[in-house]
């Protein structure tokens, strides 16, 4: 893909010295978009010098949900936006999730959002497109239509909405066979769930909020990956936050279910003890649960039975924030937390290492959206998609300073670990010194010879 | 005391403090001038985003008893239909020098975003939220309970806990803000207490709160009751199946005529009924039971009164342990604080 776009203005880095996937120091040479070279004590050759002792180089990272707001609610954030957002978080790529307005529901929109992703260039944005019409669950949309364009869309979801009926979730995981789509399913039972205001346990039934149990989730879940199986499809399973879908999940993946799963930062360390504050910023969707449920999620993200981390990035504009829990939006920011919180709560915690972070911020992202250039390894020859960490680094989160538009980190005010030193994407610093340095420039659209080439082997995960 | 937004967090002495106090608000409102110039120049506001015209009035005659000015702001703002925003309200009632704000909502944690927030600095009183609290309630009832508690035993009620004592509460406890302030309060004072309830009108974690929990109100009863309080059922709540009929509930959980005569064959003579109003009668109570003379409905409500003063009272006089019975209690209204911002200063 290197053919269709360049680099202007940018020349080649030195990483001098960095730990590759938290390895012995190497140096890593960056050149015409991709890693050139890897290897001790490479020589500069005229290229910038990015001393990167104690700093740990990853491949770049892959958001599989993230909610960029436009087209339609541009005051909440915009494509721009959320994108300076995701560079500054250490990301090459994220999925934009389908529920703008008009809804990603058609390849014209699909090809808007795309559009505008590579006008930001902060990263590359990969839309998602609906399952169904408006997400209303009622008709499919045109996912043929989304995969085939210009977005080249595999992701399908309907998410802010599950898609309860089985016989549509069925027709929808058979369909994007076709084209080796995944459907990524925000697992909600909506009667089990009609009004509700956070986890359903001890804490609810104290704050006299609406509850929504953990069975409205698990459900969903037990039924979709029995379709799944029944129809041999791929399905992707959003924000699990439950112990209990942990174990329908890992059920399914040892019968040999086609299914992957993923969490939220936040679900790995925040808890249903918050909402005792009453204060909005806690409220989110799936809720905040128990400690119980913290745990099993951890342990799940570190045996892989969970294979990714996505941030479900979902701002708010202040107004939907600052009122009645009630009354409160449901969704917290993540692109540019989510690394610290990984850190925190998986590698300092000792179930995973930078390697295992790679796995579930990158990798498995990249290969469950069939991104083909992100989530690669760090070798000659690789798209030079890197994002360099400083781990020691500590900062406290101020929601004021970052580059989303939302203001609503649950995070606000603590101390995390894990600093973005640099991001480069597609071999340009788009973050640098642990600044946005300039938006990568896609040459105008060319024909896309990516474009009907055909499904993708089927049965690859 | 800055704020009375739960009586989950209100300690045994701050309980007492409010009993007590409210003794001697109510041994005012038996003379002649019923009235204290206590919180004269202070301004209470009455934000109500859910009518309830009886716990209005009630606070407005507690503050107007303690010769505070009382605004009524009925806000707009359902769930459906949004209005101005709390935090606009709040800031408006701030910039009118609001002392006070007696908030009634129907979102669960609202005033607790009043008192956590900088859109307002004023007291905060929690006038029921939700399905969440409704502290100044439970506290009437327990004023009452401990009232016919210490009759009984022959003592003051002043300084009086409710040790022992044996407290039912029957009805919707999942919506029920009501039973949540109940349960808190009366654990902290030593009472038991038993919820009663169809399995479906229970909250899921209620095991985990300070009580009993039985599905069965004639077991309960035959185990002894001291007061037994009946909650408001909606009839409603037929229509999402939380029980069968409004007839299946109340024969098996509303106190009726049955049940009020086995109060006698079990010997429990001394046993009152208890209802926070208003009542739903031939449902969850009966009329006979309503006006029998163990029910202690209206003695609630005339307590509610002096409950509400004492909260008042004690928000914004400083928590102190001065005797509020005092007509020269002039603390408020010397020269220096003519102003209605003046005595915050002193909080
Ligand atoms: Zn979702």
């Amino acid at each position: 893909m290197a053919s269709q776009q360049q680099d202007a203005g940018t020349g080649a880095y030195l990483i001098r010295g960095a730990a590759i996937l938290g390895g012995a120091p190497e140096d890593l040479l960056i050149r015409d978009g991709i890693i050139a070279e890897r290897g001790q004590n490479l020589s500069a050759d005229g290229a910038t010098v990015i001393e990167a002792a104690g700093l740990v180089a990853l491949p770049g990272m892959v958001d599989i949900h993230t909610h960029l707001r436009e087209p339609g609610r541009e005051d909440a954030e915009t494509v721009e936006t959320g994108t300076r957002a995701a560079a500054l978080g250490g990301y090459t790529a994220v999925h934009a999730m389908a529920n703008s307005t008009p809804v990603a529901d058609t390849a014209g929109v699909v090809e808007q959002v795309l559009t505008l992703g590579r006008t930001a260039g902060w990263v590359d944005v990969r839309p998602v497109g609906a399952v169904t019409v408006g997400l209303a669950g009622e008709q499919l949309a045109e996912l043929g239509a989304m995969a085939d364009s210009r977005a080249h869309v595999r992701v399908f979801s309907d998410d802010g909405i599950c898609v309860h009926d089985p016989v549509l979730m069925r027709r929808a995981l058979e369909y994007v066979k076709a084209f080796d789509g995944v459907v990524a399913q925000h697992a909600q039972e909506p009667r089990l769930t009609a009004g509700a205001q956070m986890n359903e346990g001890e804490v609810s039934a104290v704050l006299g909020l609406t509850g929504w149990p953990a069975v409205a989730e698990e459900s969903i879940i037990a039924r979709d990956v029995l379709l799944a199986q029944h129809v041999g499809s791929r399905l992707h399973v959003c924000h699990v936050s439950t112990a209990g879908s942990v174990e329908i999940i890992r059920w399914a993946k040892s019968r040999g279910v086609n299914v992957t799963a993923e969490v939220t930062p936040h679900h790995l360390w925040l808890t249903d003890e918050l909402a005792r504050s009453y204060d909005p910023v806690y409220k989110v969707n799936p809720p905040l649960r128990t400690d119980a449920d913290v745990q099993a999620l951890r342990a799940a993200l570190a045996d892989g039975t969970i294979d990714v981390v996505g941030t479900d990035h979902a701002p708010h504009p202040s107004e939907h924030k600052e009122c009645e829990w009630a009354q409160a939006a449901m969704g917290m920011t993540g692109l540019e937390t989510a690394l610290s919180v990984v850190q925190h709560t998986m590698i300092e915690t000792g179930l995973m290492g930078w390697a295992d972070f790679a796995r579930v911020t990158s990798t498995a992202p990249a290969a469950i959206g069939r991104l083909e250039d992100q989530g690669r390894p760090l070798d000659a020859g690789e798209p030079a998609n890197v994002t360099l960490v400083d781990p020691a680094a500590r900062w406290t989160v101020d929601p004021s300073k970052m580059a989303t538009m939302g203001r609503n980190s649950p995070f606000a005010g603590r101390e995390l670990p894990g600093k973005v030193v640099a991001t480069f994407f597609k071999g340009h610093p788009t973050v640098l010194y642990g600044k946005l340095n300039t938006p990568y420039r896609w040459l105008p659209e060319a024909p896309d010879p990516a474009r009907n080439t055909g499904t993708a082997a089927a049965g690859r995960n | 005391m800055r704020h009375l937004l739960s009586t989950e967090d209100l300690s045994l002495s701050n309980a007492v403090r409010i009993l007590d106090t409210a003794e001697e608000m109510a041994a005012v409102g038996e003379r002649e001038v019923k009235k204290l110039p206590t919180l004269r120049g202070r301004t209470v506001v009455n934000l109500f985003f859910e009518d309830s015209t009886r716990t209005r009035i009630s606070f407005e005659a507690a503050a107007k008893r303690l010769s505070a000015d009382v605004i009524n702001f009925a806000a707009k703002g359902s769930s459906v239909s949004k209005g101005e925003s709390l935090k606009d309200t709040a800031q408006t009632l701030s910039a009118m020098g609001a002392d006070a704000v007696v908030i009634r909502h129907w979102a669960s944690g609202a005033p607790h975003r009043l008192a956590a927030t900088d859109w307002i600095d004023a007291a905060v009183i929690n006038a029921g939220d939700g399905t969440h609290e409704h502290p100044t309630q439970a506290l009437l009832d327990a004023f009452t309970m401990r009232r016919h508690w210490s009759r009984l035993a022959g003592t003051p009620s002043a300084g009086a806990d409710l040790t022992g004592m044996r407290v039912a509460i029957a009805g919707d406890v999942l919506h029920s803000r009501v039973a949540r302030s109940n349960v808190w309060l009366l654990r902290t004072l030593g009472a038991e207490v038993t919820l009663v309830a169809p399995p479906t009108l229970l909250p899921i974690g209620v095991e985990k709160w300070p009580c009993t929990v039985s599905y069965d109100l004639d077991e309960t009863l035959a185990k002894g009751v001291d007061a037994m309080m009946m909650l408001r059922v909606q009839g409603e709540r037929m229509n999402a199946s939380f029980f069968p009929t409004t007839r299946e509930y109340s024969r098996r959980w509303g106190f009726d005529d049955n049940r009020l005569r086995a109060l006698d064959g079990l010997g429990l003579k001394d046993t009152i009924i208890m209802h926070p109003g208003p009542m739903n009668r031939g449902l969850e109570i009966s009329s006979a039971a309503a006006d029998s003379p163990r029910s202690t409905v209206l003695a609630q409500v005339r307590n509610g009164v002096s409950i509400r003063m004492a909260a008042l009272y004690l928000l914004l006089s400083g928590d102190t342990r001065e005797p509020a019975g005092h007509a020269d209690n002039t603390r408020f209204h010397t020269a220096e604080n003519t102003s209605a911002h003046a005595p915050k200063e002193s909080h």
